[in-house]
This record gives C-alpha cells, structure tokens and sequence, in this order.
C-alpha cells in the first residue's frame, strides 16, 4: 500500500510495467521490488531446490530471494535483483523457476520430497554407476539454474571508461558524503561511487523526523552537502555504479548501468560501462548488511530485513503490513516499528530473544505502546503464499511444544539478526579482518593498501559516532592536519544502544534434521545440511561452504555467511574468530559478459593484419586462411572448383609454368651495427662471418634447450647490415628473443634492430618462367645464374621504386623474391600478372604453398617441430656449426637426452596405396598388437602430390633417419594403412630444377 | 593488476609489460665445459618463492626495455625496480609477511588472524 511521503519519488509521474504478463502500475524512482511491493505482490518466484514460494527480502544488493527473468528475446537476463532494477515505463518482468506459473509450481513438490535432498544429494546419488553419469547429467543440468540465458546475440554496447583519481569513495551514505566534503575541500581529484540509482545510503532509508545531524533532518543535510559537493569542479559523482573488484595498487573495477530504460528503447544505446578506476587513496564507506535469523520457516513470503521494511516505508512511502510483527536480537529494529508509528501505524508485537532490553530506541518503542515480549522467539511460521502467523514461545525453553507456545497472526514479519559490515571491498584489497564478539561482526584491522574504512563498514553504527570517526580518520588519512578550522564539524544526538543477543539457530518443536530453517534462501541451504555436512567430516569452512553450496549463489551469501559461521561455531563449540572466513572473492555483483567484453567484440576481438595485396586477393575470389592474426590468402577456386581442384591446379601450374605467391607477411628484421655478424653467430646455429655481400643464408635458430623455435633467410646487405626473415607467426616472438639476448646477455654488441615487416609488401614468383618475369620487370638486370645465382640478392628500380630482389626459393623451383616498398607493393604485383599472362602466371595461396614445400621436403617450423625438435632430428647436422664455440642451443645439443639415437627424426612416408592421403596427426606402429600399441612416430604434414600423382607425407619416427625402407603401419579404426620410411624429399633431390 | 613503475618510462599498468622470469641467472660464459646437471641447472630449474622474489619484466608495449623487479609473490608488492645490469638491492624485509597471516609455505583461505 503506497502512503503519501514517498520523498524518492516523483508522484505526478506514473509508469507502468509488467510482471508475469500482468500490467501494474509504479512511480518514476521506484525499484522493481518497491513497484511490486506496492502493488502487493509478495511472491515473486520459487527456490532453487525445493520449489518454495519466495518473496523479496530486502531493499539492496544483497537480496537472495526477488531476483527475476527481466525482459524478453535477446534483451532478457536471468536472476537479475529486483532491489536493484530501476523500474521504466514498460518493463516487462517474469518470475523464475516455476511451471506453469509461479502460484501453481509443479516443481512444489520437491519441497515434499525435501527429505531425500539433503546436503550432498547430487554427490552421493549420481556417483555410481559412473558411465551414468552422461544419462543423469542432462536431468540434472535441466533442473539446475533459476534464470534461462538469452539465446540471441546482445544488440547492446559496453564501454571500457578508464580513470585516475587522488581519493575514490565507495559509497555515498552519511560516511561517503563526508569524506567527499573533506577531500573536496583540500583540492583533491574526488570521485565518489554510488551502486545506487541515487546518492544517500541510509540517508533513503532514514526518518526524517529523528537521528538529526546538527539539528538538519538527514535528508536536507543531504541536499545541503550534495550542493557543495556540486560546486567543485575536482569532484565527480556517479550513481548505479557498483565497485565490484578490488585490486593490487588500489585498482578497482565498476560497472556501471547507463540506461535502465533500455527494454523500451531497444535502440544500440551503450548499456553499461565498465570503470576501470587506478586511485592514489581509496575511502570504503559501503555500509552494511543486516542478517537474517535462522528460525524454523524462516523464508516465506512476507518475511523481511527489517532495515528493508524501513527503507520501503520511508524511502518509497510504502506500508508493507497491517498486522506486522518484528523479531529481532538487537536495537536497530526498534526503528522499524517507530517509523511505522509515526505513519500511525501500530506494530503489533516485537519479539525481541534479548531478557535484558535497555537501549533506547526499545524505551521509545515501549513508551509508544508497542508491545514488546523480552526473552521470545519466533520458533515458528505458516502461510504458504504469504506469512499468516508466528509462533512464538520464550527463548530460555528450549524445546518447544504446544502448552508453553503461543500464535500471533501476522501479514509481515520483520526480523533483524543484527548488521555485517560489508568488508567485500576490503578483503578483496587483502586487508585484514577481526571478530568483534559482541555484535558478531567481521570488521576491517590492518588495510594492506592505502585504504581505510568509515561509517557502517568500519563496524560504527551510531549517527554520532560515525559523524566523529569519519572526521578524525578520513583527515587522518588525507593528512589534512593543516586547514583545521575549514571543515564542518557534524553532531548527532548520542543514542545508547543495548547489547546485541546473538543466537544462531531457534530450535522449534521439529528437529533440526526435520526442520526448514533456511540459512541460505537463493541455494536453498538450510540449518540441516550444514549440520549433515559436520557429521559427515567436513571441518574447514571452505569445505563444508562447497559441500553444501551455502553463499555460493549469485548473491554470493550477502545475507547468508555471517549465520553459517555462528551456525557452525554453535554446533561444533568453536569460537567464530578461530573458524575464519570464507574468501570475499570478486566479483562483488554479478557482472555481465558484455560489460568484461567492452567494444573487444567481433572485428575488433583480435587485430586483423592484412597485406598491402589484400585487396586483389578479395577481388580475385581468394579464400583466407588465418595465419597468426594475419590473413593470408589461402586458395583461389576457378569455375566452382572443389578445394582439392583448386590447390592441385595452383601446385601443378607453379612447377609446370609460373605461380606467384604474396609473402608479404614474412617478418623481416632490418639489423645494423658493428657487430652484426658476430651476433648472427651466436643466434644461428650456422657461421655467418664470411658470407659475402649481396648473399643469402638460411638459418636454423635455436632455444637454449637445443630446440627449433624459428628458421628464415638472411641477407647480407652492406658490411654492417642485414634483413632477416622470420616465419609470419613468429615474427614477433623472434624480434622479441633477439632483444632480450642484446640486452640482457650481450650489451657490449653494438645491433640495431628494427621491424620492417609491414614496410615491404613481399612478391614470390615461382617456376621454370619466373626468369621471363623478372627479365620484363627489370630488364637491365641479367637473371642468368651466372650473374644472379640461387641464394644472393640484387636492389633493382622499377620506375624509380627500389626493390629488393632475393633469389631464394621454398618450393625447389626458381624463385625471385621481389621485396616492395608497401605501398607499390600492389601495383607491382599486378604488373607481375600482366607480364606472366602468356605464361599462364597462376596465383597460389598458403595451401598450393604447403604441397609445394613438402614436395621438396622443406620443413614449417611449428608443423614438423613442436618445440622438442632439435636440428640433428630434423637431418638437418649440416646447418649445425661444429667449429663455433658457442651459439644459442649449441650445449644442449649433446644432452643426454639430445644425443639420444632413437629420438624422433624426420623422413618422408609414402603409402602403399598412393591414393590415401593420411591424416595430419596420425601415429605410426610397426606391428599392430592389442592396445595400447607401442608407438613409434606420428605424420607431421600430409598431402596429394599433383606432380607425384600420388600422396605424400612427412613424419617424425624413432630412430627414422636408419629406418629408410621399412614398412610401418598406421592404425585406423577401420583398417589399417600400410607405410613406407623414405627420403623426405620427393622432387628434384639433386636441385636441378633449382638452380637452373 | 600491478602498477609497474619501469625505470625508462615511468609508471604504467602492468597490461604493457610481460614477465621474464626469475632475474640474475646470467648465461655461462662456458657451455662447453660445463656438465649435464649444470646446463640443465641453468636452463630449467628457477625458485618459486613465497615472498620475496627478483624478476625480469619486459616493457613490450612501452619501451621495449628489460629490467629487473623485487615483487612479493605472497602480496604482489613491488619493492624495487632497477636497471637489468644492477645488483639486487638489499631489502628490509626479506621475508615478507602474508597479509592475512597465511603459512609461509601454500595457500591459506583464512582472512581473519589466526591465533
């Protein structure tokens, strides 16, 4: 029922919204709980488990119980809190777990069943037989979840908002505020976070007619500190933020909701911004949240925080019950039943479990006429749907039947089993904690990082006290002594307030193993599985946390770890203060995936690096393949050709005629200095001092473990310069290593090295006609192998474009290099085209390109090595220098393990039956005898030779290099291929095509 | 994530910088004359300490310059930055203490002092 003093609201402006399909009407500035609150609607959906009807709890954060399924399509999202939704015109709420509907759930009858659930029901019921576990696991994944995931892609932005700042506060209540108005005050970069949709804590939940700060009602101080705050251009305030994370060197993350009103929008409007906030100091003011108490039927609807039922009251003008009843072990939910009596409505009754009452909001209370019964507890409820009545009996008999129990009818129940700091932020920065005995609070001690805590967090509960501890230790921590007099003091009426009476468990006529008192409402954990899992051996708090999934929903156990701790320290005698904490891990809230995504989405996911011949590849209907996070081109079918047509036209045509190939993405190290040469040597495993200008070299480079991490031509350019080449993958690896070593191990050698590899678009011709090409495209330069043998390098001009031009080769044919300044790259590319059209020049991607290497027997670096390959493995002892003292990977070439004679070494397989092309990948056995077969090698490349007219491959074999001849076999799961070890080079072994 | 302030450039977030591994294990000069176990000894074997440990970042998205870190690994602290070329520094603490009063040795989940 919606009363007339609603201060957060604006009256005049009345929206409407949905809630399992049925219109209701609500205020600008309400939550989804206080709209439906509002409207009366208590049950908002069934619990994970046993199916119990559920309603909202609290106001905040915190709430295990109100969470919904908010929206439709592909703007839905499951489990979202209605304390937290700000309520906009037509949004559209369902409630969760439940069919058909949430007042008829067939699902209830697990609450029956509740029985055969206990703690650890899953573990012990699904275990055995283990192969039925796939049969079970579908039922059990279906039951399993509250909310259904969206099925279709989100239509909406996320942002990444990155920000510096000298003070953070998290949180504006009375505390937050304060410290913002000191901190401003001394000229600070202040940024101060509110989770909630507006500035306040406590403040939206306070009477305005007491607990005055310097005679001000809270509310107008409020305004009066905002307003100032406001006219300081170093202070920045943002609300519907949550910090969520805390991290080392005070980096914290915040998630931030920028348009609630998004489920009417539907527009690509960013919806939520990930700060990304880096603070010299940070101030937690982040409140506290109050506890439940564990007492038979504890979780029906109808049954509320206290606090909550306060902040409904005052902050949304609603009026909750009409019989309302409060049990309480403390003082502050006193408040609750004098707020409500100055809105003339009485409280019928508080249970308060305490003998002793002295504080003095209970003498107010008493002095209102509330009727107050010291010493009881509320043992008891029932109302399926909504609460109906408490049974109540006095706290000191323990076992509880029907003489000395007594009814009270009831439409709300407000219960308060005291406040927890909330010490998230503060763990998660690694900063200590300690029990303070007497209101069973965790309570921040030694901070690790430059942060401290103020107000409610800090473990200060009364208005006076905080107003003081906020001054001194925020000043403190500002080190602000200089300016004394400049900052307000602020002063509240001292309030005394009684002992807290902590009981953990209210025992009730049923036993606890019988008994419903729920400690964890959104797992559905109760007072008996934690008691099970004790009995079963679970010791550690962690342990049984995981065992019984207590405060391992998505509400973290806000409401839920303090009681599981007092329960377990109950049942097993052990002080809490000895039993610790489970870890306070981030998030703090649930964040959503598209918030951690920021814009890294799609096109934008990995860089994609094209080359500068990109364009003809798209024009000439290339296929790609990703290589690294280049895009190569990778095949280019004719004619709807199948993929094997096109790559055996591309390999045929290269060796019978011309193929032409861009290598743009080859990295090429540019490297100068004096000392070049000796450097080459000491990362080559071969000699680089006497090769001559103008000449090329391949070169196998090693890690110190003696393995192959990168192979690639280098040319001699000058004295002192060189270009190396480094396979596309590894390029930056490769830059990076040779950095290391320069600086870290050799800083006497005077190599400068510098990436070119995106200066130069790279054009391979290939084939017996390459020569006619390049004759055409430089045709003063004569490309006789006398003039311009294999293995060296000429600078040539094309209309006045110097060229670097390599004859190298990676196919076995006669190849030309031609390295491009980028942005002429493809305009020589196409003149290449034009020349070679009478040749039938034919471009080939990356697949054509592999064929043609293995053809020849070249190896890929990362296809037939994989990081335990060394050069001797691959035959390959000829580019390994014996006379070189020292170089990268030379001692542990002679490892034990190294030298051993039956590694694995690379040879050529050819199948029997020259029609199967094997499988990448595959083993290889000599015999084929019961598994597991004794395995002796594996193919590392596989194709179809258009040239052999047959399939070849390449393998690493034990003990290989000696086996040349033998058959192996390869074991499939249907047959079995018969193999033979040969050379691995299958075309032209004696380099006649070569070097032709 | 650390704030690392790199001796070349200054402070900047730890996603511009990657880790090396354990500092201060140079190279033999002699590798031909060293034994199996001591190539293996510097090609494989690094300490993992709780505390106090001295490493080699990289500023690859910066600068591009190596240098050596004295960070806790119980708490992540940085507490020296210094040229790659320079000794480690001798620092206070050797042994730093676990904030949460963690063993010395593993992991430890209580957040609260353990009496």
């Amino acid at each position: 029922m919606r009363l007339n003093n609603n201060k957060n609201l604006n009256p005049k402006k009345q929206i409407s919204f949905y809630f399992d399909g049925t219109k209701y009407q609500g205020y600008e500035g309400d939550t989804l709980a206080s709209a439906l609150l509002a409207n009366n609607i208590h049950l908002i959906g069934r619990s994970f488990k046993y199916h119990r009807p559920r309603g909202i709890i609290s106001a905040g954060c915190e709430e295990p119980n109100g969470i919904v399924q908010l929206e439709q399509d592909e703007f839905t999202e499951p489990n979202r809190r209605a304390t937290e939704v700000v309520l906009y015109n037509g949004l559209v709420a369902k409630s969760q777990n439940r069919w058909p509907s949430v007042n008829f759930d067939f699902g209830e009858i697990n609450d029956l069943l509740s029985p055969f659930f206990p703690a650890g029901f899953y573990y012990k019921t699904f275990m055995w037989p283990p192969k039925f576990w796939k049969t079970y696991e579908h039922f059990i994944r279906h039951a399993a979840g509250l909310g259904v995931s969206p099925k279709k892609e989100d239509p909406h932005k996320y942002e990444h908002y990155h920000y510096h700042c000298d003070v953070l506060i998290v949180g504006s209540g009375i505390s937050g505020l304060y410290a913002a108005k000191i901190a401003a005050s001394e000229k600070l970069q202040v940024l101060l976070v509110e989770q909630e949709s507006e500035t306040g804590g406590s403040i939206l939940s306070a009477n305005n007619s007491n607990n005055k700060i310097n005679g001000q009602s809270q509310n107008e101080w409020k305004k009066e500190i905002l307003e100032e705050l406001h006219s300081y251009k170093n202070v920045k305030i943002i609300t519907s933020t949550t910090l969520f994370a805390y991290m080392h060197y005070n980096y914290l993350l915040g998630i931030q909701d920028i348009d609630p009103s998004r489920g009417n929008k539907k527009n690509n409007s960013i919806r939520q911004v990930l700060w990304k906030i880096r603070a010299k100091k940070v101030i937690l003011a982040t409140g506290s949240i109050e506890r439940p108490i564990t007492f038979n039927n504890n979780d029906r609807p109808g049954i509320m925080l206290a606090g909550s039922v306060s902040k409904y009251l005052n902050g949304y003008g609603i009026s909750l019950g009409k019989k309302i009843i409060i049990f309480t072990n403390n003082d502050s939910a006193y408040q609750t039943a004098i707020d409500y009596h100055h809105h003339n409505i009485k409280v019928s009754a508080i249970i308060d479990i305490r003998n002793e009452i002295d504080g003095d909001l209970p003498s107010l209370a008493q002095s209102l006429g509330i009727k107050i019964y010291s010493g009881y507890v509320v043992s008891d409820t029932s109302g399926r749907k909504k609460i109906t009545s408490v049974t109540i009996r006095k706290f000191e008999e323990k076992d509880s039947n029907k003489k000395n129990t007594e009814i009270l009818e009831c439409d709300l129940l407000c219960m308060s089993g005291g406040w927890s700091p909330t010490v998230h932020l503060f763990t998660q920065s690694r900063g200590k904690l300690k029990y303070r005995e007497e209101d069973s609070c965790f309570i921040p001690d030694q901070p690790h990082q430059q942060t401290i805590s103020v107000g409610a967090c800090n473990g200060i509960f009364d208005l006076k006290s905080i107003l003081e501890d906020t001054r001194k230790s925020v000043r403190d921590f500002l080190d602000c002594k200089s300016n004394d007099g400049k900052i307000e003091i602020y002063d509240a009426e001292e309030i005394n307030f009684g002992k807290q009476q902590n009981s953990w468990l209210v025992s009730s006529k049923d036993k606890i193993s019988k008994s419903k008192m729920f400690v964890d409402f959104q797992n559905d954990v109760t007072a008996k599985d934690i008691k099970i899992a004790l009995s079963e051996g679970f010791q550690s708090i962690e342990h049984v946390k995981r065992y019984t999934t207590n405060g391992m929903a998505t509400d973290q156990g806000k409401t839920s770890n303090v009681n599981a701790l007092g329960i377990i320290s109950e049942l097993t005698g052990v002080d809490i203060s000895n039993l610790g904490t489970t870890t306070f891990r981030l998030p703090y809230t649930p964040v959503t995936f598209g918030a951690m995504a920021g814009r890294y989405v799609k096109e934008f996911f990995d860089i994609e690096r094209t080359t500068p011949i990109h364009e003809w590849h798209l024009d000439n209907d290339a296929l790609f393949e990703d290589v690294g996070q280049w895009k190569r081109a990778w095949y280019y079918p004719k004619n709807n050709e199948t993929f094997n047509e096109a790559v055996n036209r591309e390999v045929k045509a290269t060796r019978d005629s011309i193929g032409i190939l861009d290598a743009s993405t080859l990295g090429k190290i540019d490297i100068k200095g004096r000392d070049v040469s000796e450097f080459l040597n000491r990362v080559y495993t071969n000699a680089w001092s006497k090769l001559e200008i103008g000449k090329c070299r391949y070169g196998i480079m090693l890690g110190d473990d003696g393995m192959v991490i990168d192979d690639g031509v280098t040319t001699r350019l000058g004295e002192h310069h060189y270009l190396m080449t480094t396979t596309t993958g590894n390029a930056a690896s490769v830059m990076g290593k040779l950095e290391d070593w320069l600086q870290t191990e050799w800083p006497e050698l005077e190599v400068y090295l510098t990436s070119v590899t995106e200066q130069f678009g790279t054009i391979s011709l290939n084939g017996p006609n390459s020569r006619k090409i390049v004759e055409s495209l430089f045709p003063k330069q004569n490309f006789s192998s006398d003039s311009f043998p294999h293995m060296s390098f000429k600078e040539l001009e094309i209309d006045q474009v110097k060229c670097l031009v390599m004859r190298i080769s990676f196919t076995g044919e006669i190849c030309y290099e031609i390295n491009v300044p980028s942005s002429y790259a493809l305009s020589v590319w196409n003149k290449c085209i034009e020349l070679g059209k009478n040749h039938n020049i034919t471009p080939y991607g990356t697949e054509a390109m592999h064929v043609l290497r293995a053809e020849k027997g070249y190896i890929i670096v990362g296809q037939e090595t994989d990081g335990s390959v060394t050069p001797v493995d691959l035959d390959m002892d000829w580019i390994v220098s014996k006379k070189k003292y020292d170089f990268i990977g030379k001692r542990a070439l002679y490892r034990s393990d190294t030298s051993r004679k039956d590694r694995k070494q690379l040879v050529g397989l050819l199948t029997t039956d020259p029609s199967i092309v094997l499988e990448e990948g595959v083993q290889l056995v000599e015999v084929e005898t019961a598994l597991p077969m004794p395995m002796v090698g594996h193919v590392t490349s596989s194709y179809y030779s258009p040239n052999l007219g047959r399939s070849i491959a390449l393998a690493l074999v034990k003990s290989g290099l000696n086996k040349k001849g033998t058959k192996l076999i390869v074991p499939t799961s249907n047959k079995s291929i018969e193999v033979e070890i040969t050379d691995p080079v299958f075309i032209d072994p004696k380099n006649e095509r070569l070097l032709a | 994530m650390l704030l690392i302030n790199c001796p070349y450039c200054g402070e900047r977030e730890q996603e511009e910088f990657s880790c090396g591994g354990e500092a201060h294990i140079e190279r033999p000069k002699n590798p031909p004359e060293l034994s199996d176990d001591q190539w293996a000894d510097y090609l494989f074997l690094r300490q993992n300490i709780k505390g106090l440990q001295f490493e080699r970042w990289n500023h690859s998205f910066g600068c591009r310059k190596w240098f050596n870190v004295a960070r806790n690994t119980a708490t992540d602290e940085i507490l020296a930055v210094y040229h790659i070329d320079e000794k480690p520094p001798q620092l206070e603490s050797n042994d730093p203490i676990t904030p949460c009063g963690e063993p010395k040795i593993g992991s430890g989940n209580f957040s609260t002092t353990k009496k």
